[in-house]
């Protein structure tokens, strides 16, 4: 929560425009490096896409893992890219954040990563990707705000196999009680998205 | 003497396309910022606000413009890095003229010899051959005053009947659909009524990536309870989301609409009060359809019937529901007929003229809508009006201070231009913002027309590949140095401001237009000041056209963050939605239910050809790519045209991804690598259409044209899918994450 708003993620609305990749790369903080992923789900079977910013770990397993302690948290609990003079660009937090967010630039040897625009965010304007996504799959405003615009209760507990990771930046489900999200285990499909043309059929 | 001066690849390396990927002075010049303009984006006809920023007379950046209100600073791709078309390496910057000894192809000359070789070219061919030998081409990407000024221009100045725009390629065969059963050509909503719809019909429009924006007001109305139906041929990224996907085989949607009507009727799924009381035609309609049962339906489109079955359940039970068309449907030899069949559906169940409710073509080009009403199409006059019609030609004589005789009759349109070009018949063309031979099906057929033209002068910023014909190019005006309107996808008239001043000798188009006139002596039909003149002449060019927008000011549009039309008077608060209490705009206020057969696409598939070729858009390109192409990051998104083919045609032909296709029409053939995916009908082939030369899908495509519209059938071809014979296959993998992991640069990942 940066002045009591929040960055909500819901992939299953993303379109796979890339608009949040090119927004990402006009960020004042690191202009002319897009640091937002987007992967296809299942490339060749579906169009499916997602969208991944820093989900801005309470605990953040990148700065756990840093052999430099190169990787801060602020004030408002933003998880920032690693600290330039101390990066070693060892990549042990590429490999261990459960989300697969950092990335390890080899010019300037240095991990880099999502910081919630804090350029922005810290002056009450809303991240550039949330800022021009037309889909909404990304959504920064208050809880409030979300609650008046779009059905679903926001969650901010997740699970990797034994580890629970609770994260600044929530994702939409339909009942929050749920516990934590296992992200391996969840499928969410239209039926007929098994056969779309009806081949099966005739 | 129209013809390339020197090859095609010795043009691209002087002219581009190259890419700009950086704002002036690179990322991290730290410009100070001069001033931030609000605007609009320049592509598409969502006409998305935007802020531009400013540095030393050239845009650096953009800031999201929040506070208007259709797109609250959301934006596409195309949005995010419109801002880098300017400072571009590419930009004209002086006139040229035609010049094969000269290095470049073209040499640099004065306005004045560019503008009066031109008069005098225009003279000659009038001479000899009568002045409807000169044409005029003119694009939609333009302002409502510079459409507006073209059409007087042409009808005034050149004296030629022979005017269109390549809105002809976009959205005609809706505008004609619209205007014969509802008397007015515009789509009839608001677009916040899209998120008070109980179901939505998505009908040939990969809103995803042509209308991006729309998507939000879609999910709007599903986060309500909506239901959605998409029809395409693709899953598109919309589509993946659907409760009902109609996965059809292209050139068939007026049997799949024709079918819904049949379920409805025969389920009573009908508004028959309102069928009563407000429209005309039903019987006919319903007969057309008796049978076009959906287990017959089920056979010509290639959907299950109890989809269709479902979809209609859905439209006719929803007490509110949009159904949203585009170039999908529209751009057939049948374009007017799908529309109808379409717009039938919303009369049946009478869902018009209330929130929530409507029938509503996604107007494509960034002025699609205002650029047709404004006089710029061969047929009509300012207002919307017919040029044919005597009553109407009087009323804008009466404001041009013109006698009627002088305004000429209704031309022919932008494909008949190329095919009277083709065939001698007209000798001289002027064009602006219009690369035909991107755009226009059988880019062979128009390659040979251009090639035929004894004078060809072209108004742009960038030379397109239409542009390399031509005799002089004089470089015109970006979007972002001129101030005008445009009216959008919803009929709301907005404000475009000025960011910059064009750079070089550059012009602001309507400047040249005005010069040209005067040079022609027809000068005092052109004594304007300014483009807000021009706005008010044509507001009072407009009005009682069914398009009036005789109450709007520049001051209004502004305060009010734009204005609906019509606008008849001064203080009307403009007219968000059409048809309400069921009054449309025929004279007896009633709608035309048209009746609407399934008939074959001109071309069908043999054995020759056996597979249905459509074409289409991606999301990070606009149109012939004139402006997209040169964008780094737009280029590195989707560089070069895919085939996208299904498993199992793929398996028959022997390919995998990135194999490449030769892809074979009666036109012609081109090459390109294949995209093996499970999202497209096995019997159908799609490949988009932005690229010129031998990346060209419209090499490929049928110069049939809709009777009425006179829109080509870029959606439907026969073709022939063979693995390319010794042709290396490239990696296409999608690059998305890919190129961004261990900070590779874009190049170099693939």
């Amino acid at each position: 929560m940066i002045g009591g708003q929040m960055f909500v993620i819901d992939q299953s609305r993303c379109i796979g425009c890339e608009a949040c990749v090119h927004a990402c790369e006009e960020c004042g903080t690191h202009r002319g490096t897009s640091l937002i992923h987007l992967e296809q789900i299942d490339p060749g079977v579906s169009t499916q896409t997602a969208p991944m910013v820093c989900m801005h770990c309470e605990d953040p397993t990148c700065a756990k893992v840093c052999p430099a302690d190169a990787i801060k948290q602020n004030e408002a609990g933003v998880v920032q890219s690693a600290l330039e003079p101390r990066c070693i660009g060892c990549s042990n937090c590429v490999l261990a954040c459960p989300f697969g967010v950092p990335r390890y630039f080899p010019e300037p040897d240095q991990m880099m990563k999502c910081d919630m625009c804090y350029d922005r965010t810290s002056q009450g304007l809303a991240p550039m990707c949330a800022s021009v996504c037309p889909s909404e799959a990304l959504w920064y405003g208050t809880a409030e705000q979300f609650a008046e615009r779009r059905p679903g209760q926001l969650i901010n507990d997740f699970k990797f196999g034994n580890q629970n990771v609770r994260t600044h930046v929530a994702t939409v489900v339909n009942d929050r009680n749920q516990g934590p999200l296992d992200l391996a285990t969840m499928t969410v499909r239209e039926r007929w998205q098994d056969d779309p043309f009806g081949l099966g059929a005739g | 003497m129209a013809q390339p001066p020197l090859s095609e690849q010795q043009l691209i390396e002087r002219y581009g396309p190259h890419l700009n990927q950086a704002p002036p002075g690179g990322w991290d010049a730290g410009l100070k910022i001069d001033k931030v303009v609000d605007t609009h984006c320049c592509f598409c006809g969502q006409q998305c606000g935007i802020k531009l920023k400013v540095a030393n007379n050239q845009v650096v950046g953009f800031e999201p413009r929040y506070e208007f209100p259709f797109n609250q600073g959301k934006l596409c791709p195309k949005g995010v890095k419109r801002y880098l078309q300017g400072n571009h390496p590419d930009r004209l910057l002086e006139p040229l003229e035609r010049d094969p000894s000269a290095a470049a192809g073209f040499r640099p000359v004065t306005w004045d010899h560019a503008l009066d070789r031109t008069v005098a070219e225009i003279r000659r061919i009038g001479d000899q051959f009568g002045p409807d030998a000169f044409a005029l081409l003119s694009g939609v990407s333009l302002t409502n005053e510079k459409s507006y000024l073209i059409g007087k221009f042409a009808r005034l100045a050149l004296g030629t009947a022979n005017l269109d725009y390549n809105g002809r390629l976009c959205m005609v065969s809706a505008g004609a659909a619209s205007k014969r059963a509802l008397g007015v050509d515009r789509a009839p909503n608001p677009w916040s009524d899209i998120p008070l719809a109980d179901v939505i019909i998505v009908a040939g429009a990969n809103v995803a990536e042509c209308a991006p924006i729309t998507t939000s007001y879609i999910w709007r109305a599903r986060d309500r309870g909506a239901k959605l139906i998409v029809a395409d041929p693709r899953v598109t990224p919309l589509a993946r989301t659907a409760d009902v996907f109609l996965g059809l085989r292209p050139g068939t949607d007026s049997a799949l609409y024709g079918s819904i009507l049949h379920v409805l009727i025969e389920n009573d799924w009908l508004d028959h009060a309102y069928i009563d009381a407000h429209t005309n035609g039903f019987d006919e309609a319903a007969a057309a359809v008796a049978d076009h049962t959906p287990q017959w339906a089920s056979e010509v489109c290639g959907v299950p019937a109890d989809r269709i079955i479902e979809a209609a359940r859905l439209w006719g039970t929803s007490a509110t529901g949009m159904l949203l068309h585009a170039r999908g449907i529209e751009h057939q030899s049948k374009g007017v007929e799908n529309v109808n069949a379409c717009i039938n559906l919303g009369l049946a169940t009478g869902k018009y003229g209330r929130p929530g409710c409507g029938v509503c073509t996604i107007t494509g080009q960034g002025n699609g809508q205002g650029g047709r009403e404004q006089g710029h199409k061969c047929d009509q006059l300012p207002g919307n009006r017919d040029i044919t019609n005597p009553e109407h030609r009087a009323f804008v004589a009466s404001v041009w201070g013109c006698d009627v005789d002088e305004i000429p009759g209704k031309g022919i349109t932008a494909q008949e231009i190329v095919e009277a070009i083709h065939d001698g018949e007209i000798k001289g063309l002027l064009s602006i913002c219009f690369n035909p031979l991107v755009s226009l099906p059988d880019t062979t057929f128009t390659r040979e027309a251009l090639d035929k033209l004894e004078y060809y002068a072209v108004i742009d910023f960038f030379l397109s590949e239409t542009a390399h014909h031509a005799d002089i190019v004089l470089p015109g005006s970006l979007h972002e140095e001129d101030e005008g309107t445009v009216t959008t996808v919803e009929g709301r008239c907005v404000k475009i401001n000025a960011a910059v001043d064009p750079p070089g000798q550059a012009r602001l188009d309507w400047d040249i237009f005005r010069d040209l006139a005067h040079r022609l002596g027809k000068g005092h039909y052109f004594d304007f000041d300014g483009t807000e003149d021009l706005f008010d002449e044509m507001c009072r060019a407009s009005a009682g056209g069914s398009a009036d927008y005789a109450g709007m000011t520049w001051d209004r549009i502004v305060d009010e963050q734009g204005i609906f039309w019509p606008c008849p008077e001064p203080g009307h608060p403009g007219t968000p939605r059409l048809f309400e209490g069921g009054k449309f705009f025929h004279p007896d206020g009633k709608a035309k239910f048209f009746p609407i057969r399934y008939r074959d696409p001109a071309e069908v598939v043999d054995d020759d050809y056996p597979i249905w070729l459509t074409t289409g858009r991606v999301v990070s390109q606009y149109l012939s790519g004139t402006q997209t192409r040169r964008i780094a990051q737009l280029v590195d998104q989707y560089p070069e045209p895919l085939c996208e083919i299904h498993p199992r045609l793929a398996a028959t032909v022997g390919v995998e991804s990135g194999d490449r296709v030769t892809v074979t029409s009666r036109r012609g053939a081109i090459t390109v690598p294949a995209k093996v995916v499970e999202t497209i009908r096995p019997d159908t082939v799609f490949i988009p259409y932005h690229w010129p030369g031998d990346k060209a899908a419209n090499t490929l495509t049928n110069r049939a044209l809709d009777p009425i519209s006179k829109i080509p059938e870029y959606k439907v071809s026969a073709v022939r899918v063979e693995k390319a014979a010794g042709e290396a296959a490239v990696s296409i993998t999608d690059t998305r994450d890919t190129r961004l992991h261990d900070g590779e640069t874009p190049e170099a990942a693939r």
